[in-house]
């Protein structure tokens, strides 16, 4: 009773204190980027580095207006934008399925997994990039043999963290789940899949960003649209303030898909307790 | 699957014997040559030092893992695959972390073809019986160790079982809770009278609620001494029996069978230790 106003005291003096631990965060992130883009920005101008191979922020955010209000020579920035979205988004999809369903059924099935083990190794094993060529001969320079190549790199990094998390399942799971009596597909949808999706969850990250750079890549080897192909013809012109600038809106988006999945991962893992850093959400 | 709330069939163990691999590739006896009679609707508590292979005793009348020898037969057929009618409270958590309590309690029904809105229901009347009203929405994760004991034994008893195993289930219960859901787990029982194997640490509560007491022996266990308790059924609250004569009689008979193996037990870990 007696220190009821000191304990608020301390809450309130503790709240005031991660405030402004927070705010000096904040200001040295943005003193960082300040000096960093500074010193670039003096370097280049005092010829003390050469701006032909550096570029500077002022001539990449130039280069970057000149794209969206003038476009591209083969259409508008921002279509060519959207192409290597499309083509990343769908090789996600595509590789994240093949990769769960694959992963879950050689899971399911040790016989299928043992006769198969030495293939997949061997295909992973491989630097896949080059299956890109290949796409490209058989696919076309459109669209497709990007989303093949973007698939085929998210399918292993999900495909493994499947297969473990199936393999990882808690057999007392299993066994509440079938004396209750579940079936074999039931088991699957209850407590296999569920179980292993925290592992799927974790790949998904690393499958993002691999899904981008398959559709960069493969835009790379051969395409008529999209930022790779800016970044090649950028490339070959000594446009280093295009690279750059095609690189930052590559950054962009691939920091905004990051914040979506994040969202989609909470909804996704909402049974989960709080890990120990996040854990000041659930208890006061 | 599920039963109409039927008495269970007898459970007749036969020359059981258990071996598992073990992690260094050696084969490893569980239990040997066990042979166990439960006759039907009975009540039947195993006690024994710890590892010695209780639960594993459990796990194989269940279904849930073959035989290495031996048969076990449940109302007159061999078991192959999950026995029909079981029921099984597991000594270790079992709750499917991701689903809510009510979803957990909700699964067995489910799983049987009963209808969302009725096993909600079920599961609702279940979760008031062992006291958890209001934490339908709840993760297990967010209750405490004796809560989800009590959700995963309405998660088994929703399901009617004719055959009850039942490996440690008031284990992590404080001693009140413990004494209340006995008398109800007793109440239960005494209404749809399934087969019950009970493993328990706990000799009192074993003689309290049992028909018969099985001692096993320390690993590879085998049947040393079966005990049937002749206390007058219904016995009553728990707390009030084990100041009669005859219960003060039995406990001392079966100690002495149990204190033996125990002594065994700690001896064989205290010389393992001694070589290793
Ligand atoms: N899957 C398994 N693989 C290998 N050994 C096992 C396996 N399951 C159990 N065992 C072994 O069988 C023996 C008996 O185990 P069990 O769990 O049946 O003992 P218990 O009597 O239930 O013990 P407690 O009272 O401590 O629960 C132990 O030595 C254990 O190591
Ligand atoms: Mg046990």
């Amino acid at each position: 009773m007696m220190n009821g106003g000191r304990d608020i005291d301390l809450a309130q003096l503790a709240k005031q204190r991660a405030q402004r631990y927070r705010n000096l965060v904040l200001l040295g992130r943005i003193g960082t980027l300040v000096i960093f883009l500074g010193l670039w920005q003096i370097l280049t101008d005092l010829k003390i580095v050469d701006p032909f191979f550096f570029g500077s922020p002022i001539g990449i955010v130039k280069r970057l207006g000149d794209w969206f209000v003038n476009g591209t020579a083969y259409g508008s920035f921002w279509y060519q934008i959207w192409v290597t979205m499309e083509e990343s988004i769908l090789g996600f999809v595509f590789g994240v399925l093949a990769g769960v369903f694959f992963g879950v059924l050689l899971g399911e099935i040790p016989l299928l997994s043992d006769i198969m083990t030495p293939y997949i190794k061997m295909v992973n094993a491989l630097p896949r990039i080059v299956l890109g060529s290949i796409f490209v001969i058989w696919l076309g320079l459109g669209l497709p043999s990007k989303v093949m190549l973007a698939a085929v790199l998210v399918f292993f990094v999900v495909f493994f963290n499947a297969y473990q998390g199936v393999k990882s399942v808690d057999r007392n799971l299993v066994a509440h789940a079938r004396i209750l009596g579940a079936s074999r597909l039931d088991l699957v949808r209850h407590v296999v899949v569920p179980s292993a999706t925290s592992w799927i969850i974790a790949s998904l990250h690393v499958a993002l960003g691999f899904s981008i750079i398959g559709a960069i890549v493969g835009e790379f080897l051969g395409a008529q649209h999209g930022l790779g192909l800016v970044i090649s013809t950028a490339q070959n012109n000594f446009d280093t303030n295009g690279v750059f600038g095609a690189m930052l809106v590559i950054g962009v988006i691939a920091i905004s898909a990051e914040g979506l999945m994040g969202l989609a991962e909470k909804r996704l893992l909402a049974w989960r307790p709080a890990s120990a850093n996040d854990g000041a959400r659930n208890s006061i | 699957m599920v039963s109409n709330s039927t008495s269970g069939g007898d459970i007749v163990l036969e020359g059981v014997t258990k071996r598992f691999v073990t992690p260094t590739g050696q084969a490893m006896t569980a239990i040997r040559d066990v042979n166990i009679k439960i006759g039907a609707g009975k009540f039947c508590a195993i006690v024994g030092p710890t590892g010695c292979g209780k639960s594993t005793t459990l796990t194989l009348t269940s279904g849930l893992d073959t035989l290495s020898a031996g048969t076990i037969h449940v109302a007159g057929r061999p078991v192959m695959g999950i026995t029909p009618g079981v029921g099984f409270v597991f000594q270790n958590d079992a709750l499917l972390p991701w689903k809510s309590v009510i979803a957990n309690v909700a699964f067995g029904p489910l799983m049987n073809g009963i209808p969302k809105a009725q096993a909600m229901e079920k599961a609702r009347e279940w979760l008031a019986t062992v006291g958890l009203t209001g934490f339908e929405n709840h993760y297990p994760h967010q209750l405490s160790g004796g809560m989800r004991k009590r959700v995963q034994l309405a998660a088994t008893l929703i399901n009617d079982p004719s055959l009850l195993m039942m490996d440690e289930p008031f284990s992590a219960l404080d001693v009140q809770t413990r004494a209340i859901m006995t008398n109800e787990l007793m109440n239960l029982w005494e209404q749809s009278k399934p087969s019950v194997m009970f493993v328990t640490h706990d000799l009192e509560e074993a003689i309290a609620i049992a028909d018969q007491v099985v001692v096993m022996t320390v690993g590879p266990a085998t049947v040393k001494d079966v005990f049937e308790i002749d206390l007058p059924r219904p016995r009553g609250a728990i707390q009030d029996i084990r100041f009669q004569p005859r219960f003060l009689e039995l406990y001392k008979l079966i100690w002495n069978s149990l204190r033996e193996e125990v002594e065994r037990s700690y001896a064989m870990a205290a010389a393992k230790r001694e070589t290793a």
